[in-house]
């Protein structure tokens, strides 16, 4: 199809080496699936190599482990199956020319190719939510980062990014990072939150305690200012309504700038190919077995939805391998129906969003705002779970078994007071 | 004299928030925490904290220039400062394998995390 372009012939294509896309190479090899795996890293492992605090891994390996060793376990078990993988190779295109028959387009250091394959599971993860899209004015200057450059600079090149830090957002991210640079000599001025409670999990708070790092809630940096480096930032209070407060402004003096304010799927691939994207997510909507709305595309982790934990992207991404085996072996996903998820109170984020009910599934999800002492209901089908906590930082994943959701028509999910 | 510690549990996702009573240094009694494992910890960190430490090491020859390392067991905290002065002055010769103990330190081993 593409004259002068060598041609590989595979049943699946998995497009990112992180823990979703290795997990589901991994898979699909087990089952039996002639499976390519293309990442543009040096190196496998997408961002676990630079996380090198512990937490990874509890549920997937029940053992407590730091990214790079979480990484490496995947690594080994790829390797051990045979599967074949590239590294530095860039996706350029994925075409979708029937259900059967899909092509990646990819550079690599030994050249272009295109990768013919029935299926492709897309995991190529999330990018970081940068300065200007957080409304920050002023200087182009030196010394602003977002947590994971600066994670990149500090844990895989031994380059401290600061002396002075000042980190936009309390999410897991940031207060992780926090840590990392007050360990490792820099002073952290501040911990900068919008939101009037911290964006990450009350584990990761007490790590600001320990080095005595002040939290700004309610608080957001509007204006970073230096000659070539950054020298000072400014600093507003803002009401509940997130609106600045004149005159609350003040500066605090840092060389280092560090945005952590979210991760948004890394989509631009799938939407070229029509795949439908769902707004709270940002990521595509997606079936009972992670498939798109494309037949036989399908996605996994970050890039289907931010995750918290590194191990439920390691079961999305075994989830769709499992779902690429069915879809080649059945021309297809088959369903009599699909049942239709939506959103009902308090919860600002789901997926997936149409279910078979033919299977038992997992629905991952995320509330609108903190709650203590909560029910999560589907009420279409009386479904009850009860919850001691509920926090935007934290993803809640669900099991509905396939014969408590056969019958239903839709399903709304919402999490309210007991 | 009784000293009242209040913590937010580190030990899993739940976060109790724990107060710890201590008399004389030896604790008295823990309230909030929904597991022993809490109580442990929280009697721990009430007492004599620790925590397992997690740094990079620079490396020569090596596909990237440091290797990830961790201390095999918890470093009392007010020590901590010295661990990493320590740290910062080692360089390692590539191969390093993940798991392989590069350093000891006040007989505390440092354990690569990463490979090199």
């Amino acid at each position: 199809m593409f004259p002068g372009i060598p041609m590989l012939n595979y049943d699946v294509v998995v497009i990112g080496g992180g823990p979703a896309g290795m997990a589901a190479a991994a898979r699909a090899k087990e089952l039996g699936l002639n499976v390519l795996l293309l990442d543009e890293n040096d190196y496998l492992g997408g961002i676990l190599p630079q996380c090198i605090h512990p937490g990874f891994g509890l549920h997937y390996f029940r053992e407590e482990l730091t990214g790079p060793e979480f990484a490496a376990r995947l690594a080994k078990r790829l390797v051990e199956l045979g599967v074949e993988y590239r590294t530095a190779a860039r996706v350029m295109e994925i075409r979708n020319y029937s259900d059967l028959e899909k092509v990646v387009i990819f550079t690599s250091p030994s050249g272009a190719y295109q990768a013919w394959a029935k299926a492709v599971i897309y995991a190529a993860g999330a990018r970081e939510r940068h300065a200007f899209e957080i409304g920050i004015v002023g200087d182009r200057v030196a010394g602003v980062y977002t947590a994971g450059e600066a994670q990149t600079l500090m844990d895989i090149y031994g380059v401290l990014p600061g002396k002075e830090i000042v980190i936009v957002g309390s999410g897991d991210v940031g207060l992780i990072m926090a840590r990392r640079f007050a360990l490792e000599g820099a002073k952290v001025k501040a911990v900068i939150e919008l939101m009037p409670y911290p964006g990450g999990l009350a584990r990761n708070v007490m790590i600001l305690r320990d080095f005595d790092i002040p939290l700004y809630l309610s608080h957001k940096v509007v204006e970073v200012r230096g000659k070539g480096r950054v020298e000072r930032v400014k600093v507003v209070k803002v009401d509940e309504n997130l609106n600045e407060i004149p005159g609350s402004e003040f500066w605090i003096e840092a060389d280092a700038l560090i945005i952590s304010a979210g991760l948004v799927p890394s989509v631009k691939k799938l939407t070229a190919i029509g795949v439908e994207i769902d707004p709270s997510t940002g990521g595509p909507v997606v079936n009972d077995r992670l498939e798109t709305s494309v037949p036989g595309v399908f996605a996994a982790g970050n890039a289907l939805l931010i995750n918290d934990l590194v191990d439920y992207v390691a079961e999305q991404g075994e989830l769709a391998a499992e779902g690429a085996k069915e879809f080649i072996e059945n021309g297809g996903i088959e369903s009599r129906k699909w049942i239709r998820v939506e959103k009902g109170e308090n919860v600002r984020l789901l997926a997936p969003h149409r279910l078979s009910g033919e299977r038992d599934v997992y629905l991952y999800l995320r509330v609108a705002r903190p709650m203590e002492d909560v029910e999560l209901r589907i009420p279409e089908v009386g479904k009850r779970v009860k919850l001691s906590l509920a926090t935007p930082a934290e993803m809640l994943r669900v099991k509905l078994k396939a014969e408590e959701i056969r019958d239903a028509e839709k399903l709304t999910v919402e999490v309210v007071r007991e | 004299m009784t000293k009242t510690y209040r913590f937010t549990c580190i030990v899993c996702p739940l976060g109790c928030s724990i107060e710890v009573e201590v008399e004389h240094g030896k604790v008295k009694d823990v309230k909030g925490c929904k597991c022993p494992r809490g109580k442990e910890w929280a009697s721990q960190e009430a007492t004599s904290p620790r925590r397992v430490v997690m740094s990079v090491v620079h490396v020569e020859g090596g596909a990237l220039p440091t290797v990830s390392v961790k201390t095999a067991e918890p470093v009392p905290k007010e020590l901590i400062p010295e661990l990493m002065k320590f740290l910062a002055g080692l360089k390692l010769k590539a191969p390093v394998e993940i798991g392989e103990v590069v350093a000891e330190w006040n007989g505390i081993k440092i354990v690569a995390t990463r490979g090199a």
